[in-house]
């Protein structure tokens, strides 16, 4: 059944370019929507099936270089899934009103859901990685096509970045596959690569996959690319985009060549640290608001990363929980500064500051004050359970690492707040508001409070149990071989 | 053997001779009949075909100067589907004056393909390369009214007489010093004695010819006027049908005849033989290729250099070497061939409207033909190697064999090379894809055609890509099957 998800969005995406371009957007939800619920049912099973990979369907494809058409899931690719599908459904919520060539904007979209849950569900290396890299070209045409500010540039950059991974990860891959002689991600998790192998095999692999989950200093791509993208654009990349980089790492690189892993991973610590300080401390000079969400996704991609290095079950799950407690939480803010910017036609924290939007746009600013405590971590939020936990990991591993990160969420608190301020709550428009008109705005439309109440719902849902989807993670990596070295 | 049996043998290569004299007449007497020696020479063709599906399945005259085997019988009938789609495009895009000899060429040109597909005998090589050559020399140069054209096919022929002329001093050398033509007894005369340094020398010139033939650097230099001057239809004949065939004649020489002389090009087991030279074509061709690529701003040039690189990723295959390795490079230049085709078929497109095939030309197609901006997206992207394109599956399959045929992972550099050209490519791809999806004409606005007839030609070739990139099974097993 899980399978649908891929296939109800390749058959939406073909629908809409066949179906009227007014009737496109309601194909979209559809689909999305479905892949959300099939997403969701699935994870709500039981957690005692989700430590070993389940299979869905196994079927070989090119039988002599043994590749298979082989899905399967676990506790680990159904969280992933269940972001995915909440993740696309709001970013067509927030797309309601587009109105150029809407029939292709949303088949790009559904194409890059469609590999979203393709990589997330494939159990065969060759299949991974066709989807990964599927995912690649239809963000290219969105951010070109319907983007903003230097589009041309960020997309260019964002696909090359992200080609520069796809590169490195399909090194790796082969270099696996020739040693090993197979492409099934179960049999390559139990076989013994070489330890020469594995010290030059994971670090291609792992930057490869980490470039996608903006590893500094090749984290770029990521600011200028979301500016870049259209609202929803920046929402599937915050949102799922990024996530499949850290995917990637755990599921195959860590998985693969645990030697490896343990060799480098206090080199992967130190980048993940000056990823989370250094993208904050960059957030709080941005005079753009999706700069600002687009550094901060960074510094909060940066504690995944942090969390994988820290090599033991609480840090990874920690890091899972962040993955997804980051996409529904970047999805939440750029939608929110999307829809500022539709009606201001301005992102700039000064123009901003003088808008007033707190008494223009109540809901709209009770919106944004929850997605902003979401992100700098306060307790009930999702961001603050993942957080939480994967420190407690790292300090079992490298203690001078949280002492550092310490700073860095200061940083998070400080940038969140000036971005929050600047754009709400500035004094010089609550002062000036007895004297000067104020410009009144259209209020947000129905499916954006829509898709805006259901992200808020799942982050504090996420925030106040978290042990529903530890549940269900905490197995999938407990049966992960580079615990037990 | 009696004439019957061996015209029974050669019924293929006969029925394209008698298309072509048939087509000749034709257009001799009858000025006015385009679509019917169109039709004349697809249906020769198409018959052609059916007589390679009736040969024997093995069969060996003269010392190998026509075999027939499983592999020869598959990349005759690839060689023909792609000169059916060369028809189909000079039916779309020649001009009408003396339309049916440029098609009695092209017959012939698949003729002399046909010839170099089926011998395992030196000169009759030899003689298949020269037929298909004169051929395309004068296909290139057809269009006489083109000064550019002349140009590109004197240049095409001035360098590919001197190759020729490398090419036949070699087999000259070998012949020497093997005392047989045919593959087979070339190869049991080497297996027995060492390298002289004149037998490397004749491997070396030989070798000369065939990087030549298909464009790998350093014998690049005719491609890209060639490409950019010659009529569409002759570029992508020239890029496609003749490409294939002298990949497969290649790897049966390298594989078949020179294998006891192999070597190493691994990176810290160089071994002296033919695979460090090929290595070094394939690495140049890669990064020339690329790199050069990167400047152009007409994208036939364009094409033309990034079929350099592309060439150099099909050596890859013959480095590795045996069966995986041929199999590889034979998958990669025959789905290779049949992109390629589908993009100039877009190009002929743009320049039949345009008049023009520069970037700028192709600014604004989506908004006039959708449906051919969504095919060149195929094309494009399946030649920059994205999943679930051919290219990308044609990569992986050469790649992988590659890094898996060097000891110790010896040949990790040249994969190394391979992906970074790779890099390369993705970006002067994707800034054609962008001038068609995000350009805004700056031409006088072009007329639209009805065009019926190219939207199927597209649609099949586009078709035909998707499929080989979504099912590769059914063309690698026909090939492993037909390799011993």
């Amino acid at each position: 059944m899980i399978a649908w998800t891929i296939y109800l969005s390749l058959i939406a995406a073909l629908l809409v370019l066949l179906a009227p371009a007014k009737s496109a957007r309601w194909v979209a939800l559809l689909a999305t929507a479905a892949g959300f619920v099939i997403a969701l049912v699935a994870f709500c099973a039981p957690p005692s099936d989700f430590a070993r990979m389940t299979t869905i369907i196994n079927l070989p494809w090119v039988a002599p270089l043994g590749i298979s058409y082989h899905l399967a899931t676990d506790g680990l690719s159904l969280t992933m899934a269940v972001v995915t599908g909440l993740t696309a459904c709001c970013a067509v919520l927030f797309s309601w009103q587009l109105k150029e060539r809407p029939s292709e904007f949303f088949f790009w979209l559904l194409l890059v859901v469609a590999g979203s849950y393709g990589v997330f569900l494939s159990a065969d290396l060759f299949l991974f990685f066709v989807f990964y890299e599927f995912v690649i070209f239809p963000k290219y045409f969105l951010i070109l096509l319907w983007g903003s500010t230097n589009k041309e540039y960020g997309a260019m950059k964002l696909t090359l970045y992200s080609f520069l991974g796809g590169i490195l990860v399909f090194l790796g891959i082969i270099a696996a596959y020739t040693s090993a002689g197979t492409l099934d991600l179960q049999k390559l998790s139990h076989y013994s690569f070489t330890s020469s192998l594995q010290i030059w095999a994971f670090p291609v692999l792992f930057l490869g996959f980490a470039i996608l989950a903006g590893i500094w200093p090749l984290h770029t791509w990521a600011p200028t690319g979301h500016v870049a993208a259209p609202t929803a654009g920046s929402m599937l990349l915050a949102g799922i985009v990024m996530k499949l980089g850290a995917y990637g790492a755990l599921r195959v690189a860590m998985n693969l060549f645990p030697l490896g892993f343990h060799f480098w991973s206090k080199w992967i610590t130190l980048l993940a640290v000056i990823g989370i300080v250094y993208a904050a401390a960059a957030a709080l000079r941005q005079s753009d608001l999706k700069f600002v969400i687009g550094y901060s996704s960074v510094s909060h991609m940066g504690f995944v990363l942090l969390g994988l290095a820290a090599a033991n079950t609480l840090g990874v799950s920690g890091a899972v929980l962040q993955m997804f407690s980051h996409g529904i939480i970047g999805a939440l803010l750029f939608a929110l500064a999307g829809v500022i910017y539709l009606r201001t036609h301005t992102r700039n924290l000064d123009d901003l500051s003088r808008l007033g939007l707190s008494r223009t746009m109540p809901f709209l600013t009770v919106m944004f004050v929850l997605a902003s405590a979401a992100s700098l971590g306060i307790p009930g939020f999702s961001g603050f359970a993942a957080e939480i936990i994967i420190l407690i990991g790292t300090w079992h591993s490298y203690p001078v690492a949280v002492w550092i990160t310490g700073i860095g969420m200061v940083l998070v608190a400080a940038f969140t707040l000036r971005a929050l301020r600047m754009s709400f709550f500035s004094d010089a428009s609550l002062a000036s508001h007895e004297f000067a008109p104020v410009t009144q705005h259209d209020p947000m439309t129905l499916p954006e409070r829509l898709g805006s109440i259901l992200l808020v719902l799942a982050t504090a849902a996420v925030g106040l149990y978290p042990q529903f989807l530890l549940d269900r993670i905490m197995p999938a990596i407990e049966t992960m071989r580079f615990l037990k070295l | 053997m009696s004439y019957l049996q061996l015209l029974r043998l050669a019924a293929p290569d006969a029925v394209l001779v008698v298309t072509a004299l048939l087509v000749l007449t034709l257009g001799l007497t009858n000025k006015g009949s385009r679509r019917l020696s169109s039709a004349l020479a697809a249906i020769g063709i198409l018959c052609a075909g059916g007589a390679v599906l009736t040969l024997p399945v093995a069969s060996d005259s003269f010392h190998g100067m026509l075999v027939v085997s499983r592999l020869n019988s598959l990349f005759e009938l690839v060689c023909l589907l792609l000169a059916f789609f060369g028809v189909l495009l000079a039916h779309s895009e020649m001009p009408s004056s003396n339309y049916p000899e440029y098609l009695a060429i092209l017959l012939l040109a698949t003729l002399g393909l046909l010839l170099l597909v089926s011998s395992e005998e030196l000169l009759m090589i030899f003689i298949g390369l020269e037929l298909s050559g004169l051929s395309l020399y004068v296909l290139t140069a057809f269009a006489s009214r083109n000064v550019f054209g002349v140009e590109a096919g004197l240049k095409y022929f001035l360098f590919g007489s001197t190759a020729s002329a490398f090419t036949l001093f070699g087999l000259s050398l070998i012949y020497g010093f093997c005392g047989s033509t045919a593959l087979a007894g070339i190869a049991s005369a080497l297996a027995m004695r060492s390298l002289p340094v004149l037998l490397y020398a004749g491997i070396l010139m030989t070798l000369v010819g065939f990087a030549f033939k298909v464009a790998a650097a350093p014998f690049h230099l005719w491609a890209p006027d060639t490409y950019q001057a010659a009529p569409v239809s002759s570029a992508a004949y020239i890029a496609s049908a003749s490409k294939v065939a002298s990949f497969v004649v290649l790897g049966k020489i390298l594989l078949l005849a020179f294998a006891s002389k192999a070597g190493s090009a691994a990176w810290h087991g160089f071994v002296a033989g033919w695979v460090p030279l090929i290595a070094l074509l394939a690495a140049l061709s890669i990064l020339i290729g690329n790199l050069v690529a990167l400047a152009q701003r007409n994208v036939r040039r364009l094409l033309a250099y990034s079929a350099v690189a592309h060439g150099g990723y099909t050596l890859l295959g013959l480095v590795a070497g045996g069966r995986a390795g041929f199999s590889a490079t034979l998958f990669y230049t025959t789905s290779y061939a049949v992109t390629l085709l589908g993009a100039f078929a877009v190009v002929g497109l743009v320049r039949r409207e345009n008049g023009g095939d520069d970037f700028a030309h192709f600014a604004g197609l989506r908004a006039r033909h959708p449906f051919a901006a969504g095919c060149m997206i195929v094309f494009l992207l399946s030649l920059a190697g994205l999943p679930p394109l051919p290219g990308f599956f044609g990569k992986f399959y050469l790649f992988s064999v590659t890094l898996h045929s060097g000891a110790n992972h010896g040949l990790l550099w040249l994969v190394v090379i391979a992906l970074l050209g790779s890099l390369i490519s993705l970006y002067y791809y994707l800034l054609i894809l962008k001038a068609i999806f995000f350009g805004q004409p700056s031409l006088s606005t072009p007329h639209a055609e009805p065009q019926v007839f190219r939207s199927v030609t597209l649609a099949i070739l586009a078709a035909a890509v998707l499929f080989l990139g979504l099912w590769p099974t059914l063309l690698v097993d026909s090939i492993l099957q037909a390799l011993p």
